[in-house]
């Protein structure tokens, strides 16, 4: 990595060199490529730059799928981004901020030589980036638990915006994700872009020049049937109304044992949401991973830095890792809003 | 004549060094080398010896197709090969090919530079693609891969072939050796050019491996995401690009063609680079419009962004959208034709040598001039409707890919590779070789243009019996280039041990790789010799002695040293 390639011994690649006194004053970690110091450091910082930018068209391509799917399901999106806890991810960004801060007053203190203060700003960013990873932990555990996962696992236990304890009072009575059988890839009409009846003020089916979409439409379909009321759920048994039906019973909550199904005349709930939490864990997933290799290159520093690897004459690594402790930080800036925020 | 102190041809004296390859023996200093020149051949092994493999796949499609019903193999099996046949050929061959065998190995040189700017970088995006190799093969052994090279959905996901993760995994190994290769050329070509090279006395293969470089690094990383989001899909259901989850596979197609469209430029824009070379040194005369190419490689790559709709005219995207991607189309082929003209421009009154890399730059031109208006056909929206999925796309693609960029590396292989070996081989055995490897493509892809035209679909197995002869046509010619890719290994191989010592510089090229050793000492130059213009031959002058050319700069330099 670009990262790694000035901080090995030149003398040791090119044996030629080595003991040559025809290179008395060479700088120790200058390598053999370059002329000067200064060279050396603009190539590799460039080079690092050159990265980020393969980075940032790496998460574009995600980027991009979200902005897709946003655009043509606004009200997936809305519904699903209540049941992510916007407290838990305000908390990761704050601290992702100040680890970013961390990681650059560790770069400032490399620049001075200042190997103490070096040693104690990388400790504070990596302490940071675990903290990160200890929420993102908590967060996926309670995704799991509450059945909130991608395609087929989409299994929801709770309504939206509910993040309390299972036992509380308020809670719905927890039931076991249904099994795999209650599931039929046949009941949702084959169509890529199911037409989905949003909500509030996103607009409507009709706003977009579909036909609305009602109960009594979809019953007269081949897909099952709203009317039909939902088997009475016990706590273990299977209920067939939770999975990828083509109804989630949508901000109301979801559908309780006894509640009576939508009227014909309200708006339908909405479908396929299972889409925001691909996008949500492809995101967050591919993010997290890019957190762990930032603090592997992290704790690398911070050995080097604690060994005294680093002066004011040779940070090179200390600014690259640098650079791209930011670009992971600026990647979550970026998810926080787009995922958690949404308006 | 008067003698010419090795000192003014070299900066150091000729013989006071081992040269690269015999500085140190053993597999460990191949192996963990950071010498550019090392990597640039073991990349060369590797994507030769890839191109074998995907030759072979290649040769036994086309034993199948020589009859309408089974030939040789099953239906299902010949699907698998024409899979792998592409995926080999694009990912391990094709795309690697000019930057990592050829432009590894001479960059730095050209540059007066002792090695790129990442050593060890370039080290990695080498062990990267045997990696991606590995997989690659492996993909074969466990259960192959019938999907087609661009991997679809909703079949690719589907699909219970165990061969799909393992050519998906290794096409995103490669995506990042192309990365990490570009990202250390465009360091080395913006930090380490030596004195007296401004931007515009660059040598025009760097400008296109510059402008390759720059591609590399926007465009292989979607299609990293896309094969990571592709093996989500398949493994976990991700649900983004199945319909039957709600997801959209026109999506995985944009998101597959928006990389693999600027693949192609990946492909031909270094081939250009080294056909701009051979041109100019054998005609013996500057090259003709040296702005306008340079230019025209930047043009080309950015334009590539824009167009990878073209390969969706009939996926069901708006008739608006399909309207701009070929208007656009339209425009990438401006910048190629311009280098064209530039190139015969060049030709024109000059002293033309007829040597083996020339007769593969001319064949170049040729074989692009039909691939690229061939192009044109299939850039047109009412003919693409009728030419998409045909043997004439197969056609199209075949003439850039193989008698384009393929007929350029083999070019610029003989034309580096007295530099690289130290070798001269036989030009005899050369001009033969040569010969039935034009007549070969030609034989193989012209009827191929012919049958899709009248309707003979792509990746078929079956084909009414009036495609027959044509398809034979197509056979014997695939057979004959065979025979001369044959015969250039064996001479090559031949001369790499009895072959006639090389000079340093036995073509008169003017660029600054011929002004060291043939083979080059390890760390190319002492000092980088002071760079000119890269076209002008006038300096360069013919040494009878030693069977080359050398540089005597005018007025020559009372010291005997030719750099300082």
């Amino acid at each position: 990595m670009a990262t790694s390639s000035t901080a090995a011994d030149p003398h040791a690649a090119h044996p030629a060199h080595g003991a040559s006194p025809a290179h008395g004053g060479h700088p120790p970690h200058l390598a053999h490529q370059f002329d000067t110091p200064a060279q050396q450091f603009e190539s590799v910082v460039q080079g690092m730059w050159l990265f980020l930018a393969t980075e940032i068209l790496l998460f574009g391509g995600l980027f991009c799928a979200y902005a897709v799917y946003r655009a043509n399901h606004p009200e997936i999106f809305y519904y699903a981004h209540k049941y992510l806890d916007t407290f838990w991810g305000a908390v990761n960004t704050v601290i992702l901020l100040c680890s970013s801060f961390t990681m650059a007053a560790g770069v400032w203190a490399a620049q001075r030589g200042r190997r103490g203060m070096l040693s104690v700003m990388l400790a504070l960013t990596l302490l940071g980036g675990l903290g990160f990873l200890g929420i993102k932990y908590v967060e996926y555990k309670h995704k799991w638990e509450a059945g909130l996962l991608w395609g087929r696992h989409y299994q929801p236990r709770y309504p939206p915006g509910y993040h309390g304890d299972p036992a509380g009072q308020d809670a719905p009575a927890p039931r076991a994700p249904a099994a795999g059988a209650a599931l039929s890839v046949a009941t949702p009409p084959a169509t890529t872009a199911p037409p989905a009846t949003p909500l509030g003020a996103v607009p409507n089916a009709a706003a977009r020049g579909n036909p609305p979409d009602t109960a009594d439409a979809l019953a007269a379909t081949d897909g099952p049937t709203v009317t039909a009321t939902p088997a009475v759920p016990t706590a273990d048994a299977p209920d067939p109304s939770w999975n990828l039906h083509p109804f989630e019973s949508g901000p109301r909550g979801l559908l309780l044992p006894g509640q009576a199904p939508p009227l014909a005349s309200e708006p339908l709930p909405v479908r396929n949401v299972h889409i925001f939490f691909g996008i949500y864990f492809a995101m967050t997933g591919l993010h997290g991973l890019h957190v762990v290799a930032g603090l592997i290159v992290i704790g690398w520093l911070l050995v080097g830095a604690v060994v005294g690897r680093y002066s004011g004459g040779y940070f090179t690594p200390v600014e690259v890792g640098g650079l791209y402790w930011h670009l992971v930080d600026l990647i979550w800036i970026y998810l926080f809003p787009l995922l958690y925020l949404i308006h | 004549m008067t003698a010419i102190s090795p000192e003014a041809v070299f900066d150091r004296p000729a013989d006071a060094r081992p040269d690269y390859l015999r500085i140190r023996a053993g597999l460990a200093s191949w192996l963990f080398t950071l010498d550019h020149k090392r990597i640039g051949v073991m990349y060369l092994v590797g994507i030769l010896g890839a191109f074998l493999l995907g030759g072979i796949f290649a040769l036994l499609i086309r034993t199948e197709l020589f009859t309408p019903a089974r030939t040789v193999m099953s239906a299902d099996r010949y699907n698998q090969f024409f899979t792998l046949h592409g995926a080999i050929m694009t990912f391990l061959v094709i795309i690697p090919g000019i930057p990592a065998a050829l432009g590894n190995f001479v960059l730095p040189i050209m540059l007066g530079a002792r090695d790129l700017a990442f050593p060890r970088v370039n080290l990695a995006s080498f062990y990267l693609w045997v990696v991606g190799a590995i997989l690659a093969v492996l993909a074969i052994v466990l259960g192959s891969v019938d999907t087609g090279w661009t991997f679809y959905v909703p079949y690719a996901t589907e699909t219970t072939m165990g061969g799909v993760i393992p050519v998906l995994l290794g096409a995103f190994v490669l995506g990042f050796s192309s990365i990490f290769t570009g990202l250390n050329f465009i360091v080395t070509i913006h930090k380490m050019r030596p004195p007296g090279m401004t931007w515009f006395r660059l040598p025009l293969f760097l400008w296109a491996l510059y402008a390759t470089a720059i591609i590399q690094i926007l465009a292989t990383p979607v299609l990293g995401i896309t094969l990571v989001l592709l093996i989500v899909e398949r493994v976990f259901k991700l649900g983004i690009f199945l319909p039957a989850l709600g997801g959209d596979p026109v999506l995985y197609q944009h998101f597959f063609w928006f990389y693999s469209h600027p693949a192609v430029y990946i492909m031909i824009l270094p081939a250009m680079g080294i056909v701009s070379e051979l041109i100019s040194v054998f005609s013996r005369k500057h090259i003709f419009g040296y702005t306008f190419i340079a230019f025209s490689s930047i043009a080309i790559a950015i334009f590539g962004f824009f167009v990878w709709g073209h390969h969706m005219f009939v996926s069901g995207q708006s008739t608006m959208l399909s309207t701009i991607f070929s208007l656009l189309t339209y425009s990438v082929s401006i910048p190629s034709a311009v280098k064209v003209f530039n190139w015969l421009a060049t030709m024109y009154r000059g002293s033309i040598a007829l040597k083996t890399p020339m007769l593969y730059a001319l064949a170049f031109i040729f074989l692009f001039g039909i691939g690229g208006l061939t192009g044109l056909f299939l850039g047109a929206l009412a003919t693409n409707v009728h030419l998409t999925d045909t043997y004439f796309v197969v056609a199209h693609f075949h003439y850039v890919m193989m008698g384009s960029t393929l007929i350029a590396m083999i070019g610029g292989l003989h034309y580096w590779w007295p530099k690289m070996t130290g070798r001269m081989y036989s030009e005899k055995a050369g001009v033969i070789a040569w010969a039935l490897v034009f007549i070969g493509t030609n034989l193989t892809f012209f009827p191929q243009f012919i049958m899709g035209a009248h309707g003979m679909p792509r990746r078929y197995y079956n084909y009414p019996p009036e495609f027959q002869f044509l398809h034979q046509l197509s056979t014997v010619g695939s057979y004959l280039m065979a025979v001369g890719f044959f015969l250039t290994a064996a001479y090559l191989l031949h001369a790499l041990f009895r072959g006639a010592r090389a000079p340093a510089n036995p073509w008169g090229g003017a660029t600054l790789e011929w002004r060291c050793a043939s083979p080059p000492p390890p760390d190319n130059f002492e000092r980088p010799p002071v760079a000119g213009d890269p076209y002008d031959f006038s300096e360069i002058d013919y040494d009878p002695q030693t069977g080359g050319y050398v540089y005597t700069p005018r007025p020559a330099p009372a010291a005997a040293s030719a750099a300082h």
